[in-house]
């Protein structure tokens, strides 16, 4: 009797299994063959020299990742990627988390303001790459026609080299903004009413209920907001790439933009692959460190 | 009474301050849409010659026209067939997996989703120039049915991350009253699981369909011709014939904002729930 029901058990748990793979098996292939193998294959790659369209492929090691490491365009492109990082945090998630307040102390009837906010975000990254293009033009843009009427004169923004990776972001705030206002307009409605009735009870007002009460509910939020805000900008390409290319010069070229011209423009899929892969142990390591900064603090 | 008028007008003087604030944001994220709007009326000497933001002097069609009998359907029509066979196969494999990760013990189970939800922040550049040569040796380059491989295996983790932890919230009594009903799990799955779904994979739906509406990277690399490119390669394509004539370049912005802009007039909170998808829930 015992052996049969430990078999019977065993005999459910084969099913079990079973009915797992047969479950999880396309997902898994569909990883396989469009993450996991490319992923492998890009570090292959970056061993050889190869332009991509010929079959002849030179076997080079590591020549392509002495390359990189010496590689002073590509460090300017990766430390453009923290610039980017650093101020998108800086700017996005506390305006964010401002317009969130706003909407949430305003109630129901500021509703045309949460409509009118979340506008940009309804477009997509390749469109407002052209927009901005078109509306920080030196001539007929946005910006020179609103110093034409303070009687300045035109401004030039994508062109600067100086200038030009600080407009790149004000776009990507501009667009990304709004994602942090919904976001954190989620948070404040996990926040239990109780709390806040009990702070009105204790007669708070709003500004103290904001700073003393609501902000350090709010910091989980805010972290994972950061970490968001962080993948992101590490990532970063479309707008970009189609504002600017990465110009004027080297002035807003980052890791992806760099990778995809030397694979797709100059046709170096080899150097390109080294540089892909560059960027991947790059992104892990940063992610990894800013998890584990992240969620240190939050012990002590 | 006193320190009530004084809290009073404190109040006032600061939701003043709030709305003046608020307002100002409301220009900045407005006028670049305006610009765009505005714009996309006027004849092609028209914008040079007046203000950027005087309105044109008739409501003149002729730059949307113009678009839209330029091959702007091929693209929307490239899109729609992309996103809806891509999207399908998502959400049907993405639910497949989810199921026996929220529900089934084994001992792969944990590792498994570990990976999968990894994968969220892997920059898809590291697979760009695999994925190309794939397309090439397998003669899809240059087809809409390049892209629709890696739209869903990127769709991956962010929805069977979403969709397990939306499995696991469904109360487990009705499956087991299933159970001793003699119900497999395959049957499990498709009879009860699948329905009771219905609200995660909507949420889902969207946020993956926006994405995949949107992408670029993989349909700028994998596609080449002008007929088999989807809808926001569409205005790269204007912009190379017309690049000097700004207000076409707005008509062709415009378009392709606007099933979005539908989407958000009807379904308005949907669209933002299903939009902040992956943050909310992570």
């Amino acid at each position: 009797m015992e052996g049969s029901g430990l078999s019977l058990q065993r005999q459910r748990q084969r099913t079990t299994n079973r009915a797992a793979a047969v479950f999880l098996a396309p997902v898994m292939i569909l990883l396989v063959i469009f993450i996991f193998y490319p992923i492998l294959d890009t570090f292959i790659t970056s061993g050889y020299k190869w332009n991509g369209i010929s079959a002849d492929k030179e076997f080079i090691g590591v020549l392509n990742w002495v390359a990189l490491v010496q590689d002073g365009k590509f460090w300017v492109a990766f430390r453009n990627n923290l610039v980017i990082m650093v101020l998108s945090i800086s700017v996005q998630i506390p305006i964010g988390l401002a317009l969130a307040t706003f909407l949430d102390f305003g109630g129901k009837k500021l509703n045309v303001y949460k409509v009118l906010w979340f506008i940009p975000l309804l477009m997509s990254s390749v469109a407002i790459g052209f927009l901005f293009t078109y509306a920080l033009a030196t001539n007929g843009g946005i910006v020179s026609t609103i110093s034409g009427w303070f009687g300045g004169g035109k401004i030039d923004l994508l062109g600067n080299p100086k200038l030009a990776l600080l407009t790149v972001i004000a776009v990507i705030c501009w667009q990304f903004t709004p994602f942090y206002m919904v976001y954190f307009m989620a948070a404040y409605t996990n926040i239990p009413f109780d709390v806040f009735e009990a702070a009105r009870i204790d007669g708070a007002t709003k500004g103290q209920y904001f700073w003393k009460i609501a902000l350090p509910l709010l910091v989980p939020s805010m972290k994972s907001a950061a970490i968001l805000s962080m993948v992101g900008s590490l990532k970063y390409f479309d707008l970009i790439y189609v504002m600017t290319g990465g110009g004027p010069g080297t002035s807003t070229e980052l890791m992806a933009t760099y990778m995809y011209k030397q694979s797709f423009k100059t046709f170096n899929m080899g150097y390109g692959s080294a540089v892909a892969g560059g960027m991947f142990i790059l992104i892990t390591m940063v992610s990894l460190i800013t998890m584990k900064l992240l969620n240190g603090r939050k012990e002590v | 009474m006193d320190e009530i008028k004084r809290g009073k007008i404190k109040s006032i003087i600061s939701w003043t301050i709030a709305f003046i604030l608020a307002t100002f944001y409301v220009l900045v994220s407005v006028l670049p849409f305006i610009f765009m709007v505005i714009n996309s009326f006027k004849e092609r000497f028209e914008m040079l010659v007046k203000g950027v933001f005087e309105l044109p002097d008739s409501l003149n069609l002729s730059n949307f026209t113009g678009v839209l009998t330029g091959g702007f359907w091929n693209y929307f029509k490239n899109s729609v067939i992309v996103l809806a066979i891509s999207l399908a196969l998502l959400l049907m494999i993405s639910a497949c997996a989810s199921y026996p990760l929220a529900r089934f013990k084994f001992k792969l189970a944990n590792p498994l989703y570990a990976l999968i939800v990894a994968c969220m922040s892997i920059p898809l550049h590291i697979t760009l120039i695999p994925v190309f040569k794939m397309a090439q040796k397998t003669h899809m380059y240059d087809t809409i049915w390049a892209l629709i491989g890696p739209y869903v295996a990127f769709g991956i983790p962010i929805s069977v991350f979403i969709l397990t932890s939306f499995m696991k919230s469904i109360p487990r009594e009705i499956e087991e009253s299933a159970e001793i009903d003699g119900c497999n799990k395959y049957m499990m799955f498709t009879r009860i699981m699948l329905p009771l779904s219905k609200a995660g994979l909507s949420t889902l739906a969207i946020y993956n369909g926006v994405n995949m509406w949107n992408e670029f990277s993989f349909a700028y690399t994998l596609t080449q011709s002008i007929e088999n490119r989807t809808l926001p390669l569409a205005v790269w394509e204007f912009q190379g014939q017309y690049s000097m004539n700004t207000p076409m370049i707005m008509a062709v912005l415009t378009l392709s904002v606007l099933p979005m802009i539908i989407m958000f007039i009807f379904f308005q909170d949907k669209l933002v729930k299903g939009m902040t998808a992956g943050a909310i829930k992570g």
